[in-house]
């Protein structure tokens, strides 16, 4: 059975997701990517949809519960490279996907999720 | 019952008679309501060439049904003269005219031709009627299809003309709207904005909407579902050029356009813009 790479780079996680999802993938990349993040103490989870051209109401909620999952396991979620055609879609299913982050390409993601972490990491230090 | 035939015949013999007559009537309604739209030469071009074509298909005997093959020439010309007209600016009723004004030179013709024979004349007239009720609302028909076709078109083009994607800053788009925002025309407005997103990799885009003159319930939904849609795509959106008109009437409804920034005027949106972006800038 295929399976969507989850790469390392440095503390955050980095998902390409290049095929069309199908539920079976789907749920096999919650189960992957909440078991690297535990295993590898990652912060930020940066996943790229810039390939996927088709979303049901199903994948789209699991991209909320990935990033839901994620934030209980102490990490940011990025969402980056929406196509526009499935950004109408999903907004039409009333998944407006409130609490994740999203960025227009890799790069601006990478981006925000250092200045999210910066500013925990601030935020944390002041208390102290 | 009269012979079918017997009409095409009569009309055939007083043909020249018919087609002066009728060329008369229709210079006389011309020269009261077309006023240079069309010139009495053209009126009587067309008689004669309506004359042409109506004689062969009454020939056929098929005078219940103008649906027929046997009266598509005759169907086409009707129909191109309707466009025509259209074009030209003519009303449906003096379209029409031009088939029920060929009545009267009609029952003149049939009356001396069955001048004898009453039964035979009366059968004749109320056929002649029947199927010039039908090639005149026929016309009509065509004459409302052509209009239609005008309207879609300009509809098309109008959609097209007001939803201009400009990119006033480096990553900042702006979109001003104006007209009703309905749902064909939000969706085009969404997937032009979204594709320009993506095409210049904009940070921001503002959507002024001082040319949108009523806000209602869905035009705010409308709204908001284009600003989520450019929130998931990574890029932040604000609202500009509300009016306090529109603004008293948000609050009224109950939108909840809380999440979305919203600036009174695009120059206000633009500075915020600018902003963001770490753009500023000093007088000199």
């Amino acid at each position: 059975m295929d399976r969507i790479p989850i790469l390392r780079m440095g503390e955050f996680l980095l998902v390409t997701i290049q095929v069309d999802m199908h539920d079976q993938l789907a749920l096999r990349l919650q189960d992957d990517l909440t078991q690297a993040i535990d295993k590898k103490g990652a912060k930020g989870v940066l996943i790229d949809i810039s390939g996927l051209e088709m979303v049901d109401s199903f994948i789209g909620r699991m991209i909320a519960d990935i990033s839901g999952m994620a934030r209980i396991l102490d990490a940011r979620t990025v969402l980056v490279g929406m196509q526009p055609a499935v950004a109408i879609t999903l907004v039409e299913l009333g998944l407006s996907l409130p609490g994740v982050a999203t960025a227009l390409n890799v790069e601006r993601g990478m981006q925000l999720l250092r200045n999210t972490l910066d500013k925990a990491d601030a935020d944390s230090a002041l208390e102290r | 019952m009269a012979k079918k035939n017997s009409i095409s015949e009569a009309l055939a013999n007083r043909r020249d008679d018919i087609q002066s007559q009728w060329t008369g009537e229709l210079k006389s309604s011309i020269s009261t309501s077309a006023k240079g739209r069309l010139t009495s030469a053209e009126a009587a071009d067309q008689a004669k060439q309506f004359l042409d074509l109506l004689h062969p298909a009454l020939q056929t005997l098929q005078l219940d049904d103008i649906n027929g093959s046997e009266w598509s020439d005759v169907r086409a010309f009707l129909d191109d003269l309707s466009k025509r007209r259209v074009l030209a600016g003519f009303s449906s009723d003096e379209t029409a005219m031009f088939i029920f004004s060929l009545k009267r030179s009609l029952f003149d013709a049939l009356k001396q031709e069955f001048s004898g024979d009453a039964m035979q004349l009366a059968e004749s007239i109320w056929q002649v009627t029947v199927l010039l009720d039908k090639l005149g609302l026929h016309t009509i028909k065509s004459y409302q299809k052509s209009r239609e076709d005008v309207i879609n078109r300009q509809q098309q083009e109008l959609l097209e003309l007001s939803t201009p994607v400009v990119k006033i800053w480096d990553g900042i788009l702006a979109l001003p709207m104006i007209g009703t925002l309905d749902s064909a025309r939000t969706q085009v407005v969404m997937e032009s904005l979204l594709q320009r997103i993506v095409e210049t990799e904009s940070q921001i885009a503002i959507i002024d909407i001082t040319g949108v003159p009523t806000v209602d319930t869905l035009v705010a939904q409308h709204l908001l579902k284009t600003v989520t849609a450019i929130r998931l795509m990574g890029a932040d959106c604000i609202i500009s050029g509300v009016r306090p008109q529109i603004a008293q009437t948000i609050v009224h409804l109950g939108v909840d356009l809380q999440g979305v920034t919203t600036k009174a005027n695009l120059a206000d949106a633009l500075a915020l813009a600018l902003k963001r972006s770490g753009v500023s800038f000093t007088k000199h």
